[in-house]
């Protein structure tokens, strides 16, 4: 019923690494820029906690809205560009990795933060050294559930991308423009597959982050 | 802008089958339908892992998977597989182009939130409170109804609350496999470069879906047992968006 073309592929594995590698980097710049508004606005609320209601409700309506209609309201603004994917790929980060890390940096006991403060830590050297590196659980959870979404979401931004982005999504929409099984399989198996790629990459990089908590589990 | 206010004033828009009203009904029942079906398999396997705390693993490996694989991938795999099933299970193609792929594909994104919101609702409640339930005499069956699901109903009106979104914008991509819906104005504004349609399709997904999500929060504030709401009034956390 479906006839998946091994040969087809094998034939133009240089357009399955190009899409590959243009997914990686829409994948790449929201994250690093969302992280990087999300990580402000976090250090924010730990100075000024009534900001988190406000900002907690600003990027959950940005969050709500359904990926298709993000897409599309920039394409007569930024036009065929990649700003029109990179924009709201970036917007749709900012609730989990906002909220994630909020609740990482308030997971640290008080005690632990009466000890550093008793030891001489500054406000903002407790919160690098102390606050922060105990929150790396927290803030990589939403780290590895946002990741995840976005690669979701640049197979999507394949719909308004034409010839332009999308990444593996790309096969997607040729596939079915073409009635070609095979592009539309690549496609959305090369999406899940590197979904759970990067989810593992993830992982590792938490415990690497993390060494006592492997130390801790390794201990009986 | 003024092509949009042109578009969704113009009465032709507001009838027959391409007009708004049928639009979103269409969109409309297919969500619902959609989570209808999810909640029934969602809520009897939710109520059976949290009542006994058997198959977790496999309740959480689902919210996994259902997480990591976009509706977008499992709606256009299933195309041509239901595509081909139309002669042989003796079904309109038409329903295999326009309504199964997009269906399913909502199925499989709806079940993962409601079940683990059920689940774990229900594993939240203070065991001191269900074992004295019990020591009471109540049945299993009155535990679950009586007490656990009282106090689980926020969680679990939460876990719809995702659901229900995320089927949202799945039936908008659906638009783009020849499926109705108010996504419809997007695909079709696009593909004819008519901006005053594509704006005012955005526009009515997205408030479509805050709407719904307005609607939700509303009554998982009002299904918070008053207690329970007291002891509890803090920032979110990240159990609601998992």
């Amino acid at each position: 019923m479906i006839e998946i073309r091994w040969d087809w592929i094998l034939n133009h594995l240089d357009d399955v690494v190009d899409k590959t590698w243009q997914h990686l980097i829409l994948l790449l710049i929201p994250m690093v820029v969302g992280f990087a508004i999300a990580f402000a606005l976090a250090i924010l609320a730990m100075r000024r906690p009534g900001t988190v209601g406000p900002v907690t409700a600003v990027t959950g309506l940005l969050y709500t809205i359904p990926s298709l209609a993000a897409f599309a309201v920039l394409i007569p603004i930024t036009g065929l560009t990649l700003m029109t994917a990179i924009i709201p790929l970036t917007t749709y980060t900012l609730l989990i990795l906002y909220v994630n890390t909020v609740a990482g940096l308030r997971s640290v006991p008080p005690e632990v933060n009466e000890a550093a403060d008793a030891m001489g830590y500054t406000h903002t050297s407790r919160l690098l050294r102390v606050q922060l590196p105990l929150a790396v659980p927290l803030i990589m959870a939403g780290v590895r559930v946002a990741a995840v979404t976005t690669i979701g979401l640049v197979t999507v931004s394949a719909i308004i991308g034409g010839q332009l982005f999308g990444g593996l999504g790309q096969f997607i929409t040729e596939g079915l423009q073409t009635d070609f099984d095979t592009k539309i399989y690549l496609g959305a198996m090369g999406s899940v597959v590197l979904a759970f790629l990067v989810d593992g990459a993830l992982v590792t990089l938490q415990r690497w982050l993390t060494p006592w908590a492997r130390a801790r589990s390794e201990v009986p | 802008m003024e092509q949009m206010i042109a578009f969704l004033t113009d009465p032709a828009n507001w009838q027959d089958q391409a007009g708004i009203p049928n639009r979103l009904i269409e969109h409309l029942t297919i969500s619902l339908l959609a989570v209808a079906c999810a909640s029934a398999i969602a809520l009897a396997l939710g109520f059976y892992i949290g009542h006994t705390g058997k198959l977790q693993l496999l309740g959480i490996n689902l919210a996994n998977i259902g997480r990591a694989v976009p509706s977008y991938a499992v709606m256009v795999m299933l195309l041509p597989v239901m595509l081909g099933l139309a002669p042989v299970l003796g079904y309109d193609p038409q329903i295999g182009l326009r309504f199964l792929p997009i269906f399913l594909a909502m199925l499989f994104l709806a079940v993962p939130p409601i079940l683990v919101a059920t689940y774990a609702g229900i594993q939240q409640v203070d065991r001191d409170l269900t074992e004295s339930s019990r020591g009471m005499g109540m049945t299993e069956r009155q535990i679950l109804t009586r007490v656990e699901l009282p106090l689980a109903s926020a969680v679990i009106v939460g876990g719809f609350r995702v659901a229900l979104l995320q089927v949202i914008a799945t039936a908008t991509i659906g638009a783009f496999l020849a499926g109705g819906g108010l996504g419809r104005y997007i695909v079709d504004g696009i593909a004819l470069r008519d901006n005053g349609m594509l704006y005012a399709g955005v526009l009515l997904v997205a408030g479509l879906a805050i709407g719904t999500d307005v609607l939700l929060s509303w009554l998982q504030r009002r299904l918070t047992p008053r207690g329970v709401r007291l002891a509890t009034e803090s920032s979110p956390t990240t159990a609601e968006l998992a």
